[in-house]
């Protein structure tokens, strides 16, 4: 074995290498390249030639107000659930850190932050819809939630529907933060004679914000790519870009076409992007602080 | 002073947790109240929704055809990220943040981007290959990556890999040998967590199977949705719940795990907290 060491000593780089290989292969066949698919893609026409036409469709008045709508709903549902979630963490964070309510609440968050799509839509039908548990409740007491339209199969529906994970997101985000802040400085804030609200004001609060502010965008890009519960709820029209995506793959008109739904893949990606990195930068300045 | 602000906070606390715990409760319950009516207004309670999923045969296949899934893929998993991971760490370190990096990637990219580009790599390997829902395997690996990778990176960080395959090594030890018989008992929590991890996510899966019409188990459930939302709300509420049992499995394992290495002083985290302060 000893003896061997020289010669295998003059391959080792090769050798090294191999080792990732099979992960690298796997990798760049179905993560890497169906991404380059989607981008090589939106700039080839129907027939395989280069073009820009197809952006053209980014102009349509549907495109971009499914676009608008999904940004909106993203942005409704990230700060719902960043503000929620971050209440919910705290009250969490001021119990025993090793006690039954934090164990419970991490592992439900862990599944609820999953928990999405048809599963989650049939849940609000059977509690809000029109024959719905909390409906017929509110209704014998006299109440009607629904005094115009059905809002839950349209976007307010979806916003409320969303907080159901975006909230379970936040607390298993924001609670690591949480535990970053020590009891200490609240102690240091107050012998130096200041109150709960110099404490938020001036220790916690600026300390907690850019773990805030990056929890936000990442719940926005969650939502923002969120397919299979929007899919699940809503049955007419494609308010949300997602859907107008889905709708593309599965229909004559996207299939023979199929550069339109790579270029709003495109746009999403683009999106995203923004916002993960911006993500990514919060989350650097975040841990230098709360380590 | 002090009294009153720690009740003040008591308050704060069971109010939160009341309404959130409603909340998040009221819905999954409602589902239970849904899937145990019984026809017209003032009929009894029931369970012939829950007794009649076997009999949709749509169903039970597509239960089957996910279950498949979910341990084609734990397996596939682990194949495949486990050896990859010890090999970087042991011998290519350069390249830990790189397969970190790319491991995450399916968080950030949408999985609805994804099924745009993987859309005709499926045709093509129906064509040419196999249209086996089974096949659906392949992409859920890459959906599982994220949440494989931090259980293992964690369990791999908690014990010394390369001390302990060196001196399996120089005691005659093969690859092989190390990785099973050394590695793998050591970080046991850390395997069941990303293949329990790697399970729920692929029960609960939908985009992929819906788009690239296949009918796994979160499909079927929509599909029956239409027809008796009865049954598939029990349906629902049966994948939700073993979802959650477990995750709880997860949590518990965990606990009794990190319990006996700090009974054993050797926790890891404990010891550089130490250091660090």
């Amino acid at each position: 074995m000893t003896a061997g060491r020289p010669i295998e000593g003059g391959r080792r780089l090769p050798l090294h290498w191999v080792g990732v290989l099979p992960f690298m292969v796997y990798v760049g066949l179905f993560l890497i390249l169906p991404t380059v698919i989607v981008g090589i893609g939106a700039f080839l026409d129907k027939n395989g030639n280069v073009t820009l036409s197809n952006f053209g469709m980014l102009s349509q008045p549907y495109v971009v107000r499914s676009f608008v709508q999904s940004v909106f709903l993203s942005v409704v549902s990230a700060l719902v659930g960043a503000f929620a979630g971050a209440v919910f963490a705290y009250a969490v964070v001021t119990g025993n850190p090793d006690g039954f309510l934090r164990r419970i609440v991490t592992s439900a968050s862990g599944v609820l932050a999953q928990f999405g799509g048809v599963t989650l839509a049939f849940a609000f039908i059977a509690t809000i819809a029109l024959d719905g548990f909390v409906t017929v409740w509110l209704r014998d007491r006299g109440i009607n939630i629904y005094p115009g339209q059905i809002w839950l199969f349209d976007l307010p529906g979806l916003v409320l529907v969303y907080t159901y994970f975006q909230i379970p997101l936040m607390v298993l985000v924001f609670l690591p933060a949480l535990d970053g802040i020590r009891p200490q400085w609240r102690e240091a804030t107050e012998s130096l004679g200041g109150g709960s609200w110099h404490y938020w004001r001036y220790v916690a609060g600026p300390l907690l914000a850019p773990a805030f502010l990056g929890a936000t965008l990442l719940l926005f890009a969650n939502s923002f790519s969120a397919y299979a519960t929007a899919n699940a709820l809503i049955n007419q029209g494609s308010p949300l870009v997602t859907l107008l995506i889905g709708g593309l793959l599965q229909s004559e008109v996207g299939l023979s076409d199929p550069g339109q739904a790579k270029v709003l893949a495109l746009g999403m990606i683009v999106i995203v992007s923004i916002v993960m990195t911006s993500y990514a930068l919060l989350q650097r300045r975040t841990s230098r602080w709360l380590q | 002073m002090r009294r009153t602000k720690r009740l003040k906070l008591q308050v704060f606390r069971a109010v939160v947790f009341v309404v959130f715990g409603a909340f998040f409760l009221v819905p999954i319950l409602a589902m239970f109240e849904f899937s145990t009516r019984g026809r017209g207004i003032s009929a009894p309670r029931t369970l012939a929704a829950w007794q009649s999923i076997i009999t949709y045969p749509d169903l039970v296949g597509a239960i089957i055809a996910s279950l498949e899934l979910a341990a084609i893929t734990a397996a596939g998993m682990l194949l495949l990220l486990l050896p990859t991971m010890i090999w970087t760490r042991l011998r290519l370190p350069r390249l830990t943040r790189a397969i970190e990096f790319i491991c995450l990637l399916p968080l950030t990219i949408p999985a609805i981007v994804l099924i745009v580009g993987l859309f005709p790599m499926y045709g093509w390997l129906a064509n040419n290959f196999s249209d086996s829902i089974l096949t659906l395997a392949f992409s859920y690996v890459i959906l599982v990556l994220p949440y494989a990778y931090r259980s293992l990176d964690a369990g791999l960080s908690a014990i010394d890999v390369k001390t302990l395959s060196e001196a399996a090594r120089s005691l005659g030890a093969g690859w092989p040998t190390v990785i099973l018989r050394v590695i793998v008992p050591n970080i046991s929590t850390a395997l069941l967590n990303a293949m329990l991890l790697s399970v729920a996510l692929v029960l609960g899966e939908y985009t992929f199977a819906n788009l690239l019409a296949y009918l796994n188990l979160q499909v079927a459930v929509a599909q029956l949705g239409r027809a008796n939302a009865g049954v598939s709300i029990a349906v629902a509420v049966a994948s939700l719940l073993f979802a959650f049992v477990l995750l709880m499995v997860i949590s518990i394992a965990g606990r009794r795990r990190q319990a006996s290495l700090t009974v054993a002083g050797t926790d890891p985290q404990y010891l550089t907290a130490g250091q660090r302060t």
